[in-house]
Order: structure tokens, then sequence, then C-alpha cells
């Protein structure tokens, strides 16, 4: 068995293993970072295909970013999650039989499976000597420059929408301006009051 | 491969647009809220200045590997949003101010939904295809929930994203499809390579134009029009009414015709058929309807029934017809949302039709023009929406579809009752309370569109020889 094969199985049997708990376990925070576990998994084994921007992305994006949401969305929504989670097992055999019918169409997909005429001809083979990332980015930036504009218009309007739609400026609100706080002085600040004893204020 | 920068010429109006939208949005939220009239003067400029460029830039190129086409379908197509768009902003800074949802941001979506459109009306490709639409679309659905107070304008906002949400799906669905069974995104390529219609390639084609009618809001993909019409701040329906209407047909249009040539017959059913759902839906279920926005969305179902049946011919007269009629259809569709945003009294906005009572006795030019405005909608000779339906009808008549024209003339003439009822209530109903003087710029839209329906079979080689050199660019 070569070294590849040897992580290949580490990577898969993790990956699932972990896959499995995130549905598993009680705590809904444990399956969050058994979810972190699962998209490292999947990274190694984009990396063991050679497809390593892939896996940056996998790690910086879905660990680094959504991963990390979810944990703040699981830790401050008030949900209770072992309610959620009566009759887990009364669903079990509907999802089993759910997972026998994807299994059965692929098995189907995969038997069954030719490839036109021509169409492997076509596929690009990659360049030699340069990265994934490299070539990832001349295309990106050359031939698909407009899509990729495009697409950053469409997210500056999800921004836009999102802050048109929610923000509130609050008018009676305190804020603290430290300039202000600064520019206090002893005499501004302090007012010496001459108490008459017996009588209070 | 050297690149220059002056090879983007002919993408300067959108590329304007996408810079002005940036700045703008910077200079508003550095400058605060008491910049939303100089946002908006200089929204308003930088649509005149994209305007300006697609009048006087080159009248043909390819950009982008073929995802960018200019021609002269997309020119015209892309004057008449421009001009839909600019003439929508500039109705909607009063009514908003008055209104109190007057916010900078408001001017910027609608440049960049413009933006989106301009995209869509030139797309050469799939992909381009959909992010126009995505471009468009996501900035309308927060335009739509502008008056985030209002129960109803969030609903109508929100109705309008789920459901357009869906729309995108089935057209991305469908543009997998196609993509699957002919190799390419590009139309012309894809027009190579369907030369006979197969069964993925026909799924395809219903899907994405599935999606399309659910954009111009065609049968049975109607169902949000009126509800989003009714709920969304009027200023924001006249918009929806107008430019996303003419981008969204203009790249049907295109889709069919440059797409998929040599499959006429397999999209043409479909077309005939949401055409006809359309005109009958659009002339019957407007009748029971009182409240005037809800009434000009059923208006605008059945319009858009209309406008396809000049696609459904298939022909280059019918694209004409198309391109006739959906300019015929901006300029009234504005001028009677000037009337509906001028509908104030002292104590607010009133919408039902009602409301109209009496009109002319309390301003006879308004009621005058309205009038000529309702009588055009209903296509009565010899006034422009007349015209409009003549030139769809004969390029149906030409290709042989005369069940499509016979029943197309028939729902016009039912349709013309609830067109003809606002008429009797502003000219025959005594009069109700006045309603409080029109702002110039409104005065301005509605004379102008009123002029133009009244005076357009006086002199439409204008416009017919431009629609003409547009459809024939398509060929």
């Amino acid at each position: 068995m070569s070294l590849a094969a040897l992580f290949f199985y580490l990577f898969a049997a993790v990956a699932v293993a972990s896959a499995f708990m995130v549905i598993a376990s009680r705590n809904p925070v444990h399956s969050v970072l058994f979810l972190i576990l699962t998209f490292v998994n999947a990274a190694g084994l984009f990396i063991l295909i050679g497809a390593e921007f892939l896996a940056m992305l996998l790690v910086v994006v879905y660990v680094g970013a959504v991963a990390v949401l979810f944990l703040f969305v699981v830790m401050m929504l008030d949900v209770d999650f072992v309610e959620l989670r009566q009759g887990f097992l009364q669903y079990l055999p509907v999802g089993a039989l759910v997972g026998l019918v994807f299994l059965a169409e692929l098995v189907l997909v995969f038997g069954s499976w030719t490839f036109g005429e021509g169409v492997t001809g076509a596929v690009l083979p990659a360049a030699a000597g340069v990265s994934n990332t490299v070539q990832i980015g001349r295309v990106l930036y050359t031939d698909y420059v407009y899509f990729f504009q495009a697409a950053g218009l469409v997210l500056l309007v999800a921004m836009i929408g999102a802050i048109v739609l929610t923000l509130r400026h609050k008018t009676n609100v305190k804020r603290q301006s430290i300039p202000v706080q600064n520019a206090r002085t002893k005499a501004a600040a302090i007012d010496v009051v001459k108490v008459p004893s017996g009588k209070g204020l | 491969m050297i690149f220059t920068l002056s090879a983007l010429g002919p993408a300067l109006p959108e590329l304007l647009l996408a810079v002005s939208a940036v700045i703008l949005i910077l200079f508003g939220a550095i400058a605060g809220p008491k910049s939303t009239d100089t946002v908006n003067g200089l929204a308003l400029a930088a649509i005149f200045a994209a305007l300006v460029l697609v009048i006087l830039g080159p009248s043909e190129a390819t950009l982008f590997n073929g995802s960018f086409q200019l021609d002269a379908y997309a020119r015209f197509l892309k004057v008449l949003a421009l001009l839909a768009a600019g003439s929508t902003l500039a109705m909607s800074v009063d009514w908003l101010k008055v209104e109190k949802q007057a916010r900078f941001e408001f001017a910027i979506l609608v440049i960049l939904s413009t933006l989106g459109m301009m995209m869509l009306i030139s797309a050469g490709d799939l992909i381009a295809l959909y992010m126009g639409l995505e471009l468009m679309s996501l900035a309308l659905y927060v335009v739509a929930a502008n008056n985030r107070d209002s129960v109803r304008s969030t609903e109508a906002g929100l109705k309008y994203f789920v459901l357009g949400a869906l729309s995108s799906g089935m057209l991305l669905y469908g543009a997998s499809l196609i993509y699957g069974f002919t190799g390419s995104v590009n139309f012309l390529h894809i027009a190579a390579a369907a030369q006979e219609p197969t069964l993925g390639l026909i799924f395809g084609i219903v899907f994405i134009f599935a999606g399309l009618c659910f954009k111009v809001s065609a049968v049975p993909f109607h169902m949000w029009t009126p509800d989003v019409y009714e709920g969304a701040p009027t200023p924001v329906t006249t918009f929806f009414a107008g430019a996303p209407k003419v981008a969204a047909m203009a790249v049907f249009v295109r889709v069919a015709i440059e797409a998929l040539p040599h499959v006429v017959h397999q999209w043409q059913q479909i077309v005939v058929f949401v055409s006809i759902a359309s005109m009958l839906l659009g002339s019957f279920a407007a009748i029971g309807q009182r409240n005037i926005k809800r009434l000009m969305a059923y208006s605008s179902i059945g319009h858009m029934g209309y406008a396809l049946v000049g696609l459904a011919a298939g022909t280059e007269q019918g694209v004409r017809g198309v391109l006739v009629y959906m300019t015929i259809y901006v300029a009234m569709t504005l001028g009677t949302f000037a009337c509906i945003l001028s509908m104030r009294r002292k104590e607010g906005m009133v919408e039902n039709y009602d409301d109209l009572a009496g009109l002319a006795r309390t301003s006879p030019v308004k009621a005058f023009l309205l009038a000529a405005l309702m009588f055009s909608l209903a296509g009565i000779p010899p006034l422009a929406g007349f015209l409009a339906k003549y030139y769809v009808f004969l390029a149906a008549i030409q290709a042989g579809l005369y069940t499509l024209a016979v029943i197309g003339v028939l729902s016009s003439v039912v349709g013309a009752f609830y067109y003809l009822r606002i008429v009797k209530v502003m000219y025959f109903d005594e009069p109700a309370e006045a309603f409080e003087p029109m702002p110039t710029e409104l005065r301005a839209v509605l004379g102008i569109a009123g002029l133009f329906t009244l005076l357009f079979f006086v002199y439409p080689a204008p416009l017919l020889a431009a629609a003409g050199a547009a459809a024939r660019a398509l060929f």
C-alpha cells in the first residue's frame, strides 16, 4: 500500500466518522467542531488528488468563515437542541430509505455512465509546471473577467441591500466620544458644594 | 495577448454606471443622509451620461469572448431601458421625499439595477444572462422593500425575492441542461449545435423560458405581480413596470431568436400558450380590481402577452413588432404612473380608481392626457397603443398564427372595458375632492407620454425604422 493510499484511507475514514458525529453528538457545539474536522479532512482529500487550490479554499472559506459563523449562531441562539432532537431515531428508517435510494441511483449512474464521442479528448490537459492557483488566476482574470466583475457587483448589491433593509440609526442612544472625554477638565467635571451640616442638599 | 483599455470602449456606458454607483455609495456613506438630493441628482446625471454614450458610442462590437455583444438591437433596447429608468428616478425623488422614504441608497440601487439590465440586454451567453439577471433582480428585491416600516412593502420585497429565487433556480437548471446538450454557453455556438430538437434540449428550453416568463411576468408565472405592484412604494412600482420588463423581454427575444433559431417550432408552442394565457388573464382578472396599482399589474401582464405575440411569430417582422410594442408600452405606462404618483390628497396618497372621479372638472388637462393614455392602453385607433398591437398581430398573421391573433383581438376588446371605465369615472362621475398640484417632473413625463401616444400615428417612421434595423441585427 503506497503512502498516498494510506493517507486517502486515513482522511476518508476520519471524514466519514466525523460527519457521522456531526449528526450524532448531543451538544450542538460539538457538532460544529466535528463539521470543521470533516472540512479539514475533505481538504486533505483534495490535496491528494492534486487540487491544492480547492483545498486551501475549503479551509479558508468553510472552516475559517462559514463554520465559525455557525459556531456563533449555535452559541448565540437560544434553541433547545435536546428538544429538537426528540424523535431523532423515529425518522431513522425514512432517512435510511432515502440514503439507500441515493446509493442505488449512484450505482446505476456509475454503472451505465459512458462519455460521449470526443468528450474525453476535449478536456484540456494541465499545463506542465504551472500550479492550479496560477492557472485559475490566469483564466479568471482574462477570459472570465467580465463575470468576475459582475459577480463583484452582485455582492455589492447584496451588501447595500442588507444595510438598507436592516440598519437603523438610533437617535436616543448615548455614544462614547473620546475627544469630549479627553477635553473634560477638573473644573468642568467636579462641582464642590458646601453642604450646611444637619440640612442635607 | 496585449490588452488596451480602449478595447473596453463598447462597454463604456456600463463601466460608467458601475463606477458612478461605487463612487456615489462612498459619497453617500461619508456625507450621510443629508446628501440624498446630491446623490439623486448625480445618479440622474450618470444615467443620462450613459444614455448619451450609448447613442454616440460604437454601433457594433463583441467583447469578452462573445459574452458581451453590442449591436443595433442592444442599442435600441438600452436607450429604451435607460430612458425608462432615468424618468422613473426623476419621478420618484419628490414622492419619496414627501412620504419620508428618501434614502440615498435608492438611487444607487436603481443605477445598479439599470446596469444589470444593460448587461442583460447585451448578454451573449448564458453566464452573462444569469449575472445580468441577478444583478437587476437583486436590486429590485431591495427597492421593493424600500419602505421597510410598512408590512405590505416588506411583504412585497420578500414575496418577490422568494419567487425570484425560485425562477432563477429554474433558469439555471435550464441553462445547465442546454449547456450539457449543446456543449456551449455562447448563444451562437448553441445555435450551431442545436440543429434538431433533442429531449434534453427541449427540457432546457422549457426551464429557461419559465425563468424568463417570470421576469416578464407572463402567465402562468405572474402570481407575484399584483401583490408586489400593490405593496411596493408607487415609484418602485413605476420602475418595475418599465425598465426591467424591457430588459427581460429583450433577453427573452435574444435567447429565442439568436440561440434557438433551428428549433422555432418547439419554443413557438410555449410562447403561443404563454401569450394567450397572459392576454386572457390580463383582460379578465383586471375587471374586479379597484386598486389602480393592482389594475396596472394585470394590465402589464396583458401587455406582456401582446408583446409575446410578436415573438411567437418568430420572424423579423415579429421582433420589430415586439420592439415597437415595448417602446409604446413604456411610454404609456410611465405616463399613467405619473398620474398615479400625483393622486395625493391632503391626508395622503389614494390608490383606488374611484378617487379619480370627476377629474375632468378639477384638472381637465391631466384628465384629458390620462384618458388618451387609457384609450391607447386599450388599443383604440389611431392612438399609439393601437399601432403597437397592429404590428404584432400583423406579424402573427403573416406567420400563420391566426388563432393567436384572433384571441388577441378579442381579449383586447374585453380589456378595453376596464380602461374605459376609468375614463367614464373621470368624465361622468360627480367630482371628488381635488388632488394636490402635480410636481413639475410628473407634469413633464405625463405631457411627453401623452403627446407621444396621441401623435405617434402622425409620424411613426423614425421609431419603425430604428426598430426594423434593431430587429434585422438579430437575423
